[in-house]
């Protein structure tokens, strides 16, 4: 089903395959205002690729057409090797791709743990009144998820706030649960939604390392939206850079950082 | 002691012939206990136990797989991370081969972890994750002699360069694979180890200077094990968690010693977060903390206690003080009325029950405190609930036990009385010596600390000042026998007896006081920023960071009054009434490891802190109402940066001495 075209090596050996996910000349409008104008680009298998822009660049608008949230009005996005029709956020799910927020959508009332069980859901097959009654099929299939989450759980690090309602949890900690919870899905394809907003230094850098490490241990593709350039570079292997909806840069950290206008969108120059 | 321990095999004891070494202890407990649980850790949440059997099998098949790697007899094997089942298998795999292990301590920085491995010469190494493997390939350049490391856990290091680099189980399976080939020179290696072969070499962490090798032999590890576990009649039934770092002589003989000797479980939490989740899960029923464990679990209930309603706060109060008065009689089996004892009955099925429960201290038979000294307020706390909490005086050149409080004579102001087969003497400046079979065998590579510490007689210095109570025989500790001075006009001057009395209460975290060949004595503070940030919560007060609390004028006001009180206190004793604190400042920074103030035990470094602050202890003698200081500070992960404070200094009332002159 993948695309065959031939993928390349990152600077630190790391084998990327070919493209999983393809925008092609994707317009979004929202009344009179076109969020995204004719862009394209893909999402190879196994890199980090990162979307970044400043304020209003259309950056989030991109995750929610990637995601399947928003439906654009031209062009098509490809997904593994086919054009993808627009679909409900469950077909979503089904097709291997999980998310996290920029302003956090964790059910707050309940566990660390019952939160992360819920990113197993689409793997759950029993329904209502077998997993009411707690037998047979229902019990095996619980135990068998709590043991793909518990492995999350320790690699994330949070044992220590397993049974901690979400609500009394620090910011920074509750970042780190939603990723747990996009992870227990076992996605092939993870999109973040500026993962370290609002983060401090040494919150940042933790959870740089978990990305890495998530993409190193699971091969998981991550697409992921940033506003601290700094972090962006260190973590992706290729970047896309919006400006007012436009495609003005996209290439490997170090070809985006010597391009004329992405420095210019950064610093600013005057708009005509 | 007379005392018998819990089952028949130690009647193979006193015969030094008959089990010589840590492994031959674990062969027989695999043949004597063979199902009983011998390590458990909890990982993905749940509760993993292995057999005696088991834990055979697992230590062989690693020693197999180190011999096949290249580890010869004699060889140092360092051991570095946090307490696992497997660490723990890996040293007493190590002794299988006839190597040595050196456990280090996991949050060494990467140069003091150099100078370790550099000075025992290790040649393999065995770390925990991704974290210790990286300090160790960050210094291996400077490591001629180091050759191979096998790690635990995989996580990250899949693309590492592994011509040097093994994982643990795959040396285990290697060593499975070769089991007939290899076992014969096991069991050579084996039998060659006697009482007199070297155990485990420890590094202290040093109060002054590079850290010290201290070499123990098998013979003071199973004697001490034994003998200790006599004492307080341990059992193969016994539970404990395995939470220290496995670098202090207190978790080997604990978690190694005692355990293998008695045969109890040792149990490892699921990461230092969950300590204390886990402690009551498992409910140990022997334990052992240094007195900052037990103060911090106590402030965490005394602020929750503080949040509860008006009911339960009285309920609380109402018991507590009930237990103050009758519980520690109770616990030591002195006579205690019918009507008190009904009356703390009912206070243990509403307050103390429960309470132990939530500490996870429901089970403790025995419980240990050592290393600093403990508040009397937190000792009686924890013996009022029930707590069997007990005082021990050790050192790692006595393979810990020195002097150990028996049941039933347990007070907050001694360590005890002395161990079975210590001998104890008091020299004329104070300092105490002692005689036992478990004196170390040398410091490693350094004879002359060797002979300066151990005489020919096999006496050992402590460092410690004390002396022994007349009538009760036991230990008192002053202070470090180097920090005992004198004052300007010729009185005794002991730091850390002023120290303790600061540190005990709950807003003081650690504290630091001058004045040896001085008029008068002075004090650093450092605020405890759980205590004091909740004070400060409760009250409205913004703060931002640590150092904004600590230069609060309430803050300082509070410590001005404690450190009154203490004045106080101090006046009472004529032996040391010179030693009240003139003037403090409240520092703007914790006192840290990291900055090399503290050991890694935490224990002050005074010579570096008196250097590293010259400025404000001059502040404190010259008379300033404020000074300011730039102070360099060193972050988690090695990065240095600075910060800048004026400090306010504050003069403390000074009580007037009680005089007994006619004793003159």
């Amino acid at each position: 089903m993948l695309d065959q075209s031939e993928g390349y090596t990152t600077a630190d050996g790391r084998k990327i395959g070919g493209v999983v996910m393809e925008m092609r000349n994707i317009t979004l409008r929202f009344g009179g205002v076109e969020a995204i104008k004719d862009i394209s680009f893909d999402i190879r298998e196994g890199e980090i690729r990162a979307i970044i822009g400043p304020n209003g660049a259309g950056k989030s608008s991109m995750l929610n057409v990637i995601s399947g949230f928003y439906v654009p009005q031209e062009g098509e996005v490809w997904y593994k090797g086919a054009p993808r029709p627009s679909m409900k956020p469950y077909q979503v799910a089904r097709q291997g791709i999980a998310r996290t927020f920029q302003n956090i959508a964790l059910f707050e009332g309940m566990s660390v743990l019952d939160n992360v069980m819920t990113g197993r859901l689409t793997k759950m097959k029993t329904g209502l009144w077998r997993q009411a009654l707690w037998k047979g099929a229902a019990e095996s299939e619980e135990t068998a998820n709590r043991e793909v989450a518990e492995k999350i759980i320790d690699f994330l690090e949070i044992q220590a706030i397993r049974k901690t309602p979400v609500s009394r949890l620090p910011y920074g900690l509750k970042k780190r649960v939603e990723l747990a919870r996009a992870l227990a899905a076992e996605p092939s394809l993870l999109l973040l939604d500026e993962p370290m907003a609002g983060m401090n230094v040494e919150e940042k850098e933790d959870m740089s390392r978990f990305i890495l490490d998530v993409n190193d241990e699971f091969g998981t593709t991550i697409a992921l939206i940033e506003h601290d350039m700094g972090v962006v570079m260190d973590l992706s292997d290729r970047v896309v850079v919006m400006d007012y909806g436009k495609k003005i840069g996209d290439g490997t950290p170090d070809e985006v950082r010597n391009n004329q206008a992405v420095i210019d969108a950064y610093l600013g120059v005057s708009h005509d | 002691m007379g005392r018998q321990g819990g089952h028949e095999v130690q009647q193979t004891a006193g015969k030094p012939g008959g089990i010589g070494s840590v492994p031959a202890l674990l062969r027989r407990n695999a043949t004597a206990f063979q199902a009983a649980p011998a390590y458990r850790e909890k990982e993905y949440g749940i509760w993993q136990s292995w057999t005696w059997a088991e834990t055979l099998e697992e230590v062989e098949a690693l020693a197999l797989g180190m011999i096949d790697l290249g580890v010869a007899e004699g060889d140092f094997i360092a051991i570095i991370g946090r307490n696992r089942p497997r660490l723990y298998w890996s040293m007493v795999a190590a002794q299988m081969c006839g190597a040595v292990p050196v456990p280090l301590y996991q949050d060494a920085v990467a140069e003091e972890m150099a100078y370790v491995l550099g000075h025992c010469g290790a040649r393999f190494v065995i770390a925990g994750d991704q974290e210790q493997v990286d300090k160790v390939i960050e210094v291996q350049a400077g490591l001629p002699q180091f050759e191979q490391m096998i790690y635990l856990d995989p996580r990250g290091l899949r693309k590492y360069d592994h011509s040097r680099l093994h994982q643990y189980t795959h040396v285990q399976d290697a060593g499975r694979a070769k089991r007939d080939e290899l076992l014969p020179e096991i069991a050579r290696r084996e039998a060659k180890l006697d009482y007199d072969s070297t155990c485990v070499m420890l590094y202290t962490s040093g109060t002054t200077g590079k850290p010290k090798g201290v070499v123990l032999s098998n013979r003071n590890v199973i004697e001490t094990s034994r003998s200790s576990s006599e004492f307080d009649d341990l059992r193969k039934t016994d539970d404990i968690l395995a939470y220290l770092p496995m670098a202090w002589v207190g978790d080997f003989i604990f978690s190694v010693g005692q355990a293998m000797w008695t045969g109890f479980c040792t149990n490892c939490p699921e990461s230092a977060d969950t300590m204390h989740t886990d402690l009551r899960e498992i409910g140990p029923t022997y334990y052992f903390a240094p007195p900052r464990v037990f103060e911090t679990q106590l402030t965490n209930v005394m602020i929750r206690m503080e949040d509860a309603g008006r009911f339960k706060r009285w309920l609380f109060d109402v018991c507590m003080a009930h237990a103050r008065r009758v519980g520690p009689d109770i616990l030591d089996g002195n006579p205690v009325s019918q009507w008190d004892r009904f009356k703390y009955n009912l206070g243990e099925l509403f307050i103390y029950g429960p309470l132990k429960n939530t500490l996870g201290f429901s089970r403790v038979r025995v419980g240990y405190t050592a290393g600093e000294a403990i508040g009397p307020e937190i000792f009686d706390f924890y013996r009022s609930l029930g707590i069997n909490l007990k005082q021990l005086y050790g050192q790692t050149e006595a393979t810990v036990f020195i002097t150990a409080q028996p049941d039933g004579e347990v007070r907050s102001d001694t360590v005890g009385v002395t161990c079975p087969g210590v001998e104890l003497k008091i020299a004329e400046n104070g300092e105490v010596f002692y005689r036992s079979p478990g004196v170390f065998v040398e410091y490693y590579k350094n004879a002359e600390s060797t002979a300066d510490t151990k005489d020919a007689e096999g006496w050992v210095a402590t460092g410690d000042a004390g002396f022994i109570e007349e009538g009760t025989g036991h230990l008192r500790i002053i202070d470090r026998a180097k920090d005992v001075g004198q004052m300007a006009d010729g009185s005794l001057f002991a730091p850390k007896y002023v120290e303790n009395k600061l540190k005990f209460f709950p807003n003081i975290l650690e504290t630091v006081v001058f004045g040896n060949g001085r008029e008068e004595c002075t004090a650093f503070v450092n605020i405890d920023l759980t205590a004091v940030g909740n004070w400060a919560e409760r009250n409205n007060i913004g703060y931002a960071s640590y150092q904004e609390l600590a230069r609060h004028p309430q803050v300082m006001d509070t410590i001005q009054s404690h450190v009154e009180e203490v004045n106080a206190s101090v006046a009472q004793d004529e032996m040391l009434s010179g030693c009240q604190v003139h003037r403090f400042v409240v520092l703007h920074k914790e006192l840290d490891a990291d900055d090399g103030e503290l050991t890694r035990t935490r224990k002050v470094r005074r010579r570096i802190i008196e250097e590293k602050y010259a400025d404000i202890i001059a502040a404190l003698y010259d008379g300033s109402k404020e000074v300011s200081t730039v102070t360099e500070v060193t972050y988690e992960d090695g990065r240095k940066g600075s910060i800048s404070a004026t400090l306010e200094v504050r003069s403390a009332k000074i009580a007037p001495v009680a005089t007994r002159m006619a004793a003159e």
